[in-house]
């Protein structure tokens, strides 16, 4: 998942968090916040998880799960606009 | 743990391997798809650049794997409906892992899914793994021999 690596990300949860860390931080520390399944894409790539997956939004930064192989899930937050948007329009409220 | 099951052998099979840091991994995917092979699937391996690339030097005339694929370009062609696998094994040493595995359960639905679940400490991983699927769970790092023995239980392969 070159992009993602390659977009100004902030590390919002470090390197091994878990998939359940990550939904749980999500929903516990963001209003607006929706859910999506595995295979969701997401600044052009496929984002993996459990199902559900949390995504949060604050204003326009999106803060999603990124899996690597060898490190386990990093939380990440990407400020854009328009994909913030997509996402409201795509993703679903109820788990 | 399943218990051995009659089935037909499928066509395609997926193996999804992990980070290559636990020793067993590289010699289960090898046996799995020799054994698949000789039982007539089509066998295709995803994982990051460095399990491909000591798959490739351990198989260098593709005997075994002819096809490899970076894991996120195999995930992306399933989605896109570009791909499809009737059997696909998943193995897993990390919570990476069972994301993974959960990953293929929601874009394989119809796919037979076994996750192998290994390392020093599988059993807390596999207790994560609540989504539809077989697990093989067995405490292996170094010697893949007893876990080498669960698997071909699962499947019906001689020893």
């Amino acid at each position: 998942m070159g992009c993602i690596e390659n977009l100004p990300y902030e590390m919002i949860l470090p390197l091994g968090a878990s998939f359940k860390e990550c939904r749980e931080y999500v929903e516990k520390n963001f209003s607006e916040f929706w859910y999506v399944d595995p295979g969701y894409k997401l600044f052009d790539e496929y984002i993996i998880g459990l199902p559900p997956i949390a995504l949060g939004i604050n204003g326009a930064k999106i803060v999603f799960p990124y899996t690597k192989p060898c490190h386990g899930t990093y939380l990440l937050g990407v400020e854009d606009a328009d994909e913030a948007d997509r996402v409201r329009k795509t993703a679903r409220k109820k788990k | 743990m399943t218990g051995p099951v009659e089935r037909s052998v499928p066509a395609t099979a997926l193996l999804v391997l992990g980070c290559p840091e636990v020793p067993v991994q590289q010699a289960l995917a090898l046996h799995i798809a020799y054994q698949l092979k000789k039982h007539g699937a089509a066998v295709h391996a995803a994982g990051n650049p460095a399990v491909l690339n000591l798959l490739k030097v351990s198989d260098p005339a593709k005997h075994y794997l002819p096809e490899l694929q970076v894991l996120e370009n195999c995930i992306k062609d399933i989605v896109e409906k570009k791909r499809d696998a009737e059997l696909c094994i998943v193995f897993a040493h990390s919570d990476a892992g069972i994301s993974y595995a959960a990953t293929m359960r929601h874009i394989l639905p119809d796919a037979r899914l076994v996750l192998i679940i290994f390392g020093k400490e599988p059993e807390p991983l596999a207790a994560l793994a609540d989504f539809p699927c077989e697990k093989i769970v067995e405490k292996a790092v170094h010697n893949p021999m007893a876990i080498k023995k669960k698997i071909n239980g699962v499947f019906g392969w001689a020893a």
